[in-house]
């Protein structure tokens, strides 16, 4: 689950990390408020959307009066920013964080992540702040430095004042970042995170370390003992059909393409997607509806599905284990017939139960069309798909 | 033979009071030699009690004691999942195979860090498990699927793996045997450690290596392959079709930062000598094709 800035800064503040004062604000003139209560007289306009390049995109602005600010905040709310990660379509802003200046004399990297092959949380820094972490990681990896952290131990104070003087924070400083650093790792270990962010990290003009910008992501396994972070989750970043889907259980994710698919479990689901792709048309979503589908997930699921008024055709794809060929064959008959199916289905069965499924499907008497294994059930969609 | 169970293999169900511990413990036990593998059961408070004939134990440690099971499958839910793992570790059984999806990451870094100089093999979490056909399934795959053969299958994904192993029946090949090793970012054993293991036994002659995006496992395993296999492997990875920063399902099929894509694992298995398929419908013809 993904975090707005303003609330990964509230969550690292609470356990020490320094960030400049601010204040979220959900319209202009609370902006304006904001301003005056924070006082000085430059200010940074930010528009809280999950997604990363903002600034590039017109969505960060400095204001050096209270006329200047009511003007950026005024143009940013509500403005659709397009970003390298929202898409072409953009974000809608609809809350803004109003920040005190910061003097800024360094921007550095630092960020942590759970580390597969060490499998452990790893943090990694650089003195190249301020710009996007993946082309330093691919044009000067020898810019990038990190720290293997023992989770009993944490990350020790000697760990960290070596990254802090890996990327150039000066000696007299370093115990401050260290101090910095642990309290980030301990934010990330407590809180179940499974990315933390901070670009840049800034040193000011009078020697303090402080994080400009934060981003956070927590596991979504860990959920359960976290209610208060829960409470952050912004439903107008998500995707609608996304939210419905997870109501149900159903993993669901949108894409670009026309071919709806309904398959059971993850692996199969982007394989089918795959061979979708490899028999010249595009998957519409991936949905996995899991091992133990109902008659009323599935129908859900085709609910879903058919809300995308791209679809123009539909594969359900499933390799039935504990899932018994005939529920799932019961299910598409029923769901065919509640959303009162107007596109193509294509359904391959497979597994326990097999040939009961197969029965259902064409005593149904619905122009269900049958595939006997998945190249003739990918090669049968996207002809449907053309057709139609 | 065939790699980590057998028919003489003794396993204890953690979490077998639980509906689908009683499922996949019937199922297993139902299964080929099942009913003298399955020897016991584990939940805390339940000892004394039975399931279906199999006596329950409040610990490992009473039913490792009173059995001499040395494997155990978990079906316990997943807040504390990570420390039924714990415990079989410190039993000290040989193997421990957890179903369970949805354990929080940061617990599976405190077990995997307690499992350091350990004996215990760990597979999984969130895996259909290991069947080694004819003989002993241990996880929630269907059995009648399978059959014994030379072919060898290692794969994150658990319907996938059906689907490799449907289309080998297909074409009259069975299997020495199958391990799903699990969809999670941390977790135990790795194709690459799975792949030594099959190097390593007789009755394995080909291997079907399954993969999605994800991480750096397939091309580490890759290399490894290149320099020591002594068996044809065949590869398909899921997921080249999947958008960047979206999780696909498994907490582990993430692809970010460009790294763990679906071509650069391809890439790097074409590089080690690995058969690969981008069709997901060709990797039982494509096992075939290397065999003998």
């Amino acid at each position: 689950m993904k975090i707005h800035e303003y609330q990964a800064k509230e969550i690292l503040r609470r356990y020490g990390v320094v960030t400049p004062r601010g204040i979220a604000c959900f319209s202009v003139d609370e902006a304006v408020k904001a301003a005056a209560q924070l006082g000085g007289s430059v200010w940074v306009v930010k528009a809280q959307i999950h997604a990363g390049g903002r600034g590039k995109g017109g969505g960060v602005k400095l204001a050096r009066s209270p006329a200047e600010l009511k003007q950026h905040a005024s143009n940013i709310l509500g403005m659709r920013l397009v970003t390298h990660q929202t898409g072409p379509e953009g974000q809608v802003v609809k809350r803004l964080l109003i920040e005190e200046g910061a003097d800024i004399k360094k921007e550095l990297y630092v960020g942590m992540v759970v580390d597969r092959g060490s499998q452990r949380v790893v943090l990694m820094a650089s003195s190249e702040g301020g710009m996007d972490i993946e082309e330093v990681a691919a044009s000067t990896p020898e810019k990038i430095h990190r720290a293997y952290i023992d989770p009993m131990a944490g990350l020790t104070a000697d760990q960290a004042a070596d990254i802090a003087r890996k990327i150039g924070i000066p000696e007299a400083v370093v115990p401050q970042a260290v101090k910095l650093l642990q309290a980030l790792y301990r934010t990330f270990d407590e809180t179940d995170a499974s990315l933390v962010e901070i670009n840049p990290l800034i040193l000011t003009g009078d020697s303090r370390v402080i994080a400009l910008d934060a981003k956070m992501t927590f596991d979504d396994n860990a959920l359960f003992r976290h209610p208060d972070i829960v409470a952050m989750r912004d439903l107008d970043e998500e995707d609608p059909a996304e939210i419905e889907a997870s109501k149900f259980g159903l993993s669901y994710i949108s894409l670009d393409g026309d071919i709806g698919c309904l398959v059971n479990g993850a692996g199969l689901a982007m394989a089918t997607m795959d061979i979708i792709k490899l028999y010249g048309a595009a998957p519409a979503n991936f949905l996995d509806v899991g091992g133990g589908a109902t008659a009323e997930k599935v129908t859900e699921a085709f609910k879903l599905m058919l809300k995308n008024p791209e679809v123009k055709a539909i594969l359900v794809n499933i390799f039935g284990g504990i899932m018994k060929g005939d529920i799932i064959a019961a299910g598409v008959v029923e769901a065919a017939r509640q959303v009162k199916l107007s596109v193509p289905l294509v359904v391959r069965l497979e597994g326990t139960n097999v040939d009961l499924g197969k029965k259902i499907l064409s005593d149904s008497g619905l122009p269900i069309i049958s595939a006997t294994n998945m190249a003739d059930a990918a090669q049968k969609v996207v002809a449907a798909a053309k057709a139609s | 033979m065939s790699i980590l169970i057998d028919k003489n293999t003794k396993v204890i169900t953690q979490g077998i009071t639980g509906k689908t511990g009683q499922f996949h413990t019937h199922a297993g036990a139902a299964y080929a030699n099942g009913k003298n593998s399955y020897v016991a059961g584990v939940t805390p408070g339940k000892g004394g009690q039975s399931f279906e004939g199999i006596p329950i134990f409040n610990t490992v440690v009473d039913a490792k004691a009173a059995t001499g099971a040395t494997a155990s499958v978990i079906y316990v839910p997943p807040p504390f999942a990570a420390a039924a793992i714990d415990e079989a570790v410190e039993a000290g059984l040989d193997l421990v195979i957890c179903i369970t999806e949805g354990i929080p990451v940061r617990d599976m870094i405190r077990t995997r860090y307690k499992m350091q100089g350990k004996k215990t093999k760990l597979v999984g979490p969130n895996c259909p498990g290991v069947i080694t056909p004819d003989e002993i399934k241990i996880g929630i795959m269907p059995g009648h699927i399978h059959k014994k053969g030379p072919v060898g299958v290692v794969s994150r994904s658990g319907t996938l793996t059906y689907e490799a192993v449907g289309q080998l029946m297909e074409l009259g090949l069975g299997q020495s045997s199958c391990v799903g090793i699990g969809g999670d970012p941390v977790n135990g054993l790795k194709h690459l450690d799975v792949m030594k293991l099959f190097n390593d036994d007789p009755q394995t002659e080909a291997v079907i290596m399954v993969g999605e995006i994800g991480g750096t496992d397939e091309e580490d395993c890759a290399r490894w392959i290149k320099d020591n296999m002594r068996k044809p492997v065949v590869g398909f990875i899921a997921g080249v079709t999947a958008p960047p920063g979206k999780r696909m399902g498994h907490a582990g099929a993430i692809i970010s930062g460009g790294k763990g894509t679906a071509s650069e694992k391809l890439a790097a298995m074409e590089e080690a000598g690995i058969k690969i398929t981008r069709n997901p419908a060709e990797i039982g013809k494509l096992a075939r094709s290397v065999l003998r």
